[in-house]
């Protein structure tokens, strides 16, 4: 088991046509994954590395049976194309794009609302690098080779940092499970704690790593659920230790304006709850092998 | 994207926020001028600047003569107003807002902003106003009101009327208060605001509700659709290098220490410099260079970085993902033949094709350090910076 993508997941594309977003279809294809079709209105008929086009998301779920897509649809449209795959049937949505403004990802999880919780579309990103269950599918633009298969399940707000982690785990021949990129904006689809609770029921995932950063309520909020929730080992990392108060650190949300949102205080916040915490990005990698030989 | 003042207090009026009667001006005779105008006998000379916390540093100054109000003037034009929130290097005061002065009741703090747990828009208020929001949530947390808004349905009057109770108005003051609230709130979303603050909000002795200061900080990412907003910026308010970085696409974010970095990606350009501070140095920059690292961005980023006169080493840590190392090393070659650059240079490459980046970082001629892992790029860069290593590795301005 992994979690959200497997080797049958049927994926679609929104936004297949642009040249990003060709690029990682390739990319996708050869790694793996199902890739069977690309949404862009008004491109209905046209193939894209193969696969075919559809106007709306609505047709290429009837005619694919695709139940996750990844949106690669630039800032002013991208809130739109999350909405029509939350109506269209889509069950698992990564979005890419960077930009997104703020009050329309207000509005997309207003409207994810309106479905019941056991029919409403999973959302991670915008501004992510999206997800990867190794040796399975790839659903992003993230390098599909500096993952090894296996039981880590990695959550990321950062796309590089998350590589860097899983390049030095693949150095000490240690795998991952699932690593899901949960993005770098301020609202956001899902949190830490939304991608926690998965983790915790996955069989395969026996250690889970935060890779968190300054800015936001979302590492706090997921300590207080690992203290009464989460049974397996978690080890985290947070970003921007020598970041100053009130500047914004590439990241939309990557910003320090209230009490708790600084690297050290997550650190302390997260440490108190029995997470293991890297001191430095360095030793990401041999942290959770530590973890894992205690675990084992 | 922050604005001034006078600016987000048209913004508020024009949406039914009262705001007191002021004028803006550029020279101290405008100022006087512009008093005139405005008539009365009392009025508030304020500095423009974007920053908080000016009335402190000397920024504001009640006057009751034309005088009084170019001798306020004299004190503020050209002249650098250093608050809590400008840095050492203070904020250039180029325009002065001259306002009536009013008969002050009580002051309220109001602020719109984004908040990060509900998702959704919050009105924060409290009866103790004048004071900043952190020192209102350090020593009077219980005054504070909160109110987060259904985006659905927008702010509803019960709500405000609610806020207004709670701040103990009187009730023929609730009215205005409703307006008030609706208007800062259509305000925010219309604008795509992140940020509107009132600080303070007073009721004034003949029973009006009016904004005395007032605060607006816009998304960044939302610009595009507001050209009358982008048109407000004000570049005599930034860093000028973070308005060069922004211009060229990059983002940058200068710091006080002396290591430079050129990093791809947010997350591992925060984590390269919590690992410069761990070997002992000071990051000099912030610096995003996106996920790409084409040539023409990395030459780019070496101009912005070596713009900094305190940066003694640069430290370039680049994962090559999509991109491979070797492609990667050929911009940082390409780029350090380009820039001229005359401190020690440390690069790390890691992710594809590692191997073939270092020859031809190694086969180049030209002095770079090469680092394997981030702790050791650190490390070697601090050492550099330090002039631990032999000034033989230094690259040379080569064009």
């Amino acid at each position: 088991m992994s979690i959200f993508l497997d080797r049958d997941t049927k994926v679609i594309v929104q936004g297949i046509t642009g040249r990003m977003a060709r690029f990682h279809t390739k990319d996708m294809l050869d790694y793996g994954t199902n890739l069977v079709g690309g949404v862009v209105p008004g491109k209905a008929g046209e193939r894209v590395e193969g696969v075919p086009v559809f106007d709306t998301v609505k047709d290429a779920v009837a005619k694919t049976g695709a139940e996750a897509s990844l949106v690669f649809v630039p800032p002013p449209f991208a809130a739109d194309s999350i909405m029509e795959a939350a109506d269209g049937g889509i069950r698992f949505c990564v979005c890419i794009t960077d930009g997104i403004p703020a009050q329309d990802m207000i509005r997309v999880k207003r409207y994810m609302m309106r479905y019941p919780k056991d029919r409403r579309m999973v959302l991670t990103g915008p501004n992510c690098a999206g997800t990867i269950s190794p040796g399975k599918a790839l659903l992003g633009i993230m390098p599909g080779h500096i993952y090894l298969p296996g039981n880590v399940g990695i959550i990321g707000r950062s796309g590089t940092l998350g590589y860097e982690a899983a390049a030095q785990l693949k150095e000490r021949g240690i795998g991952v499970s699932t690593s899901v990129g949960i993005g770098g904006d301020p609202i956001n689809g899902s949190s830490f704690k939304d991608i926690l609770e998965r983790f915790e029921q996955d069989d395969d995932t026996h250690v889970i790593a935060m890779i968190g950063e300054i800015g936001g309520p979302q590492e706090a909020e997921a300590a207080e659920f690992i203290r009464n929730r989460i049974t397996k080992p978690v080890v985290a990392y947070v970003a921007g230790l020598t970041a100053p108060k009130g500047r914004t650190m590439g990241h939309a949300g990557a910003i320090i304006s209230a009490f708790g949102e600084s690297a050290s205080e997550k650190v302390e916040i997260l440490s108190a709850a029995g997470v293991t915490v890297a001191e430095n990005p360095a030793v990401i990698g041999e942290t959770i092998a530590t973890v894992m030989g205690q675990a084992a | 994207m922050d604005i001034h003042e006078y600016q987000a207090k048209e913004i508020l009026s024009n949406f039914g926020v009262d705001i007191p009667g002021g004028a803006l001006a550029y020279s101290p005779e405008q100022a006087a001028y512009r008093a005139r105008e405005l008539g009365g006998d009392r009025w508030i000379v304020k500095a423009q600047v974007h920053a908080g916390g000016r009335g402190k540093a000397g920024g504001v100054k009640l006057c009751s003569s034309e005088s009084e109000i170019q001798e306020a003037c004299e004190g503020m034009f050209g002249k650098k107003l250093v608050t809590h929130q400008t840095g050492p290097e203070g904020k250039g005061i180029y325009r002065v807002y001259v306002e009536a002065a009013v008969p002050i009741d009580r002051e309220i703090y109001l602020g719109f902003v984004l908040d990060r747990t509900s998702q959704r828009v919050m009105i924060v208020a409290s009866r103790e106003g004048g004071m900043e929001i952190e020192e209102i949530s350090a020593e009077k947390p219980d005054s504070i009101v909160r109110s987060t808004v259904e985006p659905a349905v927008g702010l509803q009057d019960f709500q405000c009327r609610e806020i207004a109770f709670k701040l103990g108005l009187e009730p023929a003051l609730t009215a205005q208060m409703v307006r008030t609230l609706k208007g800062c709130y259509r305000a925010f979303t219309e604008h795509d605001a992140t940020m509107v603050e009132i600080n303070p909000l007073v009721v004034t002795g003949d029973s009006r509700i009016l904004a005395l200061d007032a605060k607006m900080t816009f998304d960044d990412n939302a610009l595009f659709r507001h050209p009358q907003i982008s048109e407000l910026r004000d570049k005599s308010q930034e860093d000028p290098r973070e308005s060069r970085a922004a211009d060229r696409g990059l983002s940058y974010v200068g710091l006080e220490g002396n290591i430079g970095c050129i990093v791809n990606g947010a997350g591992l350009a925060m984590a390269t410099m919590d690992t410069i501070k761990l070997a002992g140095g000071e990051p000099a920059n912030f610096l995003d260079i996106g996920g790409g690292a084409t040539p023409e961005r990395v030459a780019k980023a070496f101009r912005l970085v070596m713009s900094d006169s305190n940066v003694q080493a640069i430290l370039v840590n680049i994962f090559a993902g999509i991109n491979r190392c070797d492609w990667v090393a050929e911009g940082v070659v390409q780029a350090l033949k380009e820039v001229q650059v005359d401190v020690p240079v440390i690069v790390r490459l890691a992710g594809t094709n590692v191997k073939e980046g270092q020859k031809i970082l190694a086969g180049s001629g030209l002095p770079i350090i090469r680092a394997n892992t981030l702790m050791e790029a650190a490390e070697r860069a601090v050492g550099a910076w330090r002039n631990d290593l032999d000034q033989a590795t230094r690259v040379r301005a080569v064009t």
